[in-house]
């Protein structure tokens, strides 16, 4: 198997000349670079490289040419390199799942251009795209918040949102200005500026219980900037306090879901993670260890671990009481 | 990579490609600069053999149509060639409006398992002159997940047909199970990974979660070894079992309380105590006890006596956590 590395570089230098070839009028180097999602010197090197290569005699005429004018690079002469090397069976899944993804995406404007690519796409990759693909995606479209967010979005307009809170297991009412909607790990999002916390939050489609469409005009203030969800849509700050928490097996998922700042193998419990949690919100904190239901152990902090056993002690005595009720009813 | 090296596979490709002939080794390295040349010792023989098999191998992992052959009847070793037709990307053109919508489908790999293989997809049609803006703001953006280890080998195998075979822990089983599957296909379903195949130890359709895949799934025969059903659509195998009975609970809340819990629940009214009456539904009962007992105090189930139990028993598990601490 060839190392990533190999494959990428060798991809790029079998599909630079074609690239050239089909922009005959030039491009400048820099934004060659871009396309090909390298730095400039990389790419220079590149184009180096294939200066020194051609067909069998490799005299003058025989190697392939290029030409640079001021800050732009065309080619003179390809060698016989003027199209690009078929899809591999990997890069037509690649397109034709994403593509299928796309058009399972409710109330989608670009619908018909994105079922006319994909056509032209299987059609290209030929029998890479034969058989059945072997990844599918499906994304949970049922959602009926997001038919009134889009229409918010797509004609500019605040949102008016009742917003349940998980944390602080609260119903809450604000005004938004909608910035755009994603989907992460298979939920989805709307991003906004939140008029009331005055800063960009993500707000989970399913936690919406109501949103209306308002007449006033989005308009997001300029220091509202996309976040970042690359890391998933949890980013505590990194200063925040350590809640370090011991997880068994049935828990051992809290270590993929949240980011966790160390994941340490333990033997107690048996096939355990010990985990540090970074919040701000140990309420947060609170409710997430007692919905684990014991399969998470709190080491620190001691007074978390405390508030959590004594919920619970609270909780059984109703069930206690309850059972006790219940008996002396029967009786 | 070495230049030297990437200079050498260029030119090999650009040669083979030039030519409908098919070219013996020893013509190639006659021809192709880079490879060691023919001083009549073994040592130098042997060195272009490994390169040359290494060269081939890497070649054809690339997806190029290396093909091998005679010209003639007269020929007495075999040759190598690549046909343009099979090598070339045809023809495709997209529509600006088109081509978006590839730059931004193609967003859904970013950072996830095929994201090498939409880079390099999405360098091609660049190569085939398309001009696709990836940054073109849509404001919908669908994205998946990197972490899944299972991913690759389970993929892989799907897409090759080989059979396949893992540790799979389920959360009821304390110690996993080793599974011999015919991997048909891996389906991202609402935002988890599960692998879709024939479990050939039960002889039925299965539906497996990735993340409860213990260690590396090991492949095994050759590929091309079966065929996934014809009108197989992965994602609908994968909802048919994901859903589970419904179970209805009863619950009393403390007013004011529970708030999560009432946005799904049907309100039977006041109980004596002054409590509300609530009745929920649901297919995951393990997920609803969870949910219960992070409320405490403030809910009680009433019925059924399993999730009463299960409720019970996690309470009992945090009570215990404090007097450990």
């Amino acid at each position: 198997m060839t190392a990533a590395g190999t494959t990428d570089r060798m991809t790029r230098l079998l599909a630079l000349v074609p690239y050239l070839t089909a922009r005959p009028e030039g491009v400048r180097v820099v934004e060659v670079a871009r396309d090909f999602g390298v730095t400039e010197r990389q790419l220079r090197s590149d184009l180096e490289l294939l200066w020194m290569c051609g067909l069998p005699g490799y005299g003058p005429g025989d190697l392939i040419d290029l030409s640079f004018e001021g800050d732009r690079v065309r080619v003179t002469f390809t060698a016989g390199m003027v199209r690009p090397l078929r899809l591999t069976t990997d890069e037509a899944v690649a397109l034709v799942v994403a593509l299928r993804t796309l058009l399972e995406l409710p109330g989608l404007a670009e619908r018909e251009a994105v079922g006319r690519a994909l056509a032209k796409v299987t059609a290209a990759a030929g029998h890479a795209a034969d058989r059945v693909t072997p990844v599918a995606v499906s994304v949970d479209a049922r959602e009926e918040a997001l038919a009134v967010v889009k229409d918010g979005l797509e004609r500019k307009r605040a949102l008016h949102l009742h917003y349940y809170v998980p944390t602080r297991d609260e119903r809450t009412e604000r005004t938004v200005d909608p910035m755009r909607i994603l989907l992460v790990d298979g939920k989805w999002y709307l991003e906004a500026w939140c008029r009331q916390a005055e800063g960009v939050r993500l707000f989970r489609l399913d936690r919406v219980d109501d949103v209306a469409v308002l007449d006033e005009p989005a308009a997001p203030p300029p220091q509202a900037h996309e976040r970042d969800v690359h890391n998933g849509v949890y980013q505590p700050a990194p200063d925040s306090p350590a809640v370090r928490l011991r997880l068994d097996r049935g828990a051992r998922w809290v270590a993929e879901y949240y980011p966790v700042d160390s994941v340490t193998p333990v033997d107690q419990p048996p096939g355990g993670l010990a985990v540090t949690v970074r919040t701000a919100d140990l309420a947060w904190a609170r409710r997430l260890v007692a919905s684990l239901g014991g399969a998470a152990v709190v080491d620190e902090p001691a007074s978390l671990a405390a508030e959590v056993a004594a919920d619970a002690r609270a909780a059984l005595a109703r069930y206690g009481a309850d059972a006790q009720r219940a008996s002396s009813n029967a009786g | 990579m070495a230049a030297k090296r990437a200079e050498r596979l260029v030119n090999l490709v650009i040669a083979l490609l030039s030519t409908r002939q098919y070219v013996t080794a020893a013509r190639i390295r006659a021809t192709v600069p880079g490879y060691e040349s023919d001083d009549g010792s073994e040592r130098a023989d042997e060195a272009f053999k490994r390169m040359f098999e290494r060269d081939k191998a890497d070649l054809r992992e690339m997806g190029v149509p290396l093909e091998t052959g005679r010209t003639s009847v007269f020929d007495t070793e075999d040759g190598y060639r690549i046909a343009r037709a099979h090598y070339e990307l045809p023809e495709i053109q997209l529509t600006g409006e088109e081509a978006a919508a590839v730059g931004l489908a193609l967003r859904l790999w970013e950072s996830a398992q095929l994201a090498g293989a939409a880079h390099s997809a999405l360098v091609k049609l660049k190569a085939a002159g398309i001009d696709v803006d990836t940054s073109r703001a849509i404001p919908l953006q669908p994205r998946l997940d990197a972490g899944e280890p299972a991913f690759e080998p389970c993929y892989a195998a799907a897409r090759d047909r080989r059979a396949l075979s893992f540790d799979y822990r389920r959360p009821d089983e304390d110690a996993p199970v080793r599974r011999h599957v015919q991997p048909w296909g891996v389906v991202a379903w609402h935002g988890r990974w599960y692998l879709v195949g024939l479990d050939l130890d039960r002889g039925a359709e299965r539906v497996f979660r990735l993340s409860r895949v213990i260690g590396t799934p090991k492949v095994s025969g050759p590929p091309g070894a079966f065929e996934p059903p014809a009108d197989l659509v992965l994602a609908e195998v994968v909802a048919g079992q994901v859903g589970g009975v419904e179970h209805l609970v009863v619950v009393r809340a403390r007013p004011g309380t529970a708030v999560g819990l009432r946005r799904h629940a049907t309100p039977l009214g006041a109980a004596d105590d002054g409590d509300d009456r609530l009745q929920l539904r649901t297919t995951e009962p393990g997920r609803l006890a969870d949910q219960i007992a992070a409320y405490g105090a403030d809910v009680v189930v009433e019925s059924p006596a399993e999730i009463r139990a299960a409720v019970i028993s996690r309470l009992t598990r945090l009570a215990a956590m404090g007097a450990s601490a």
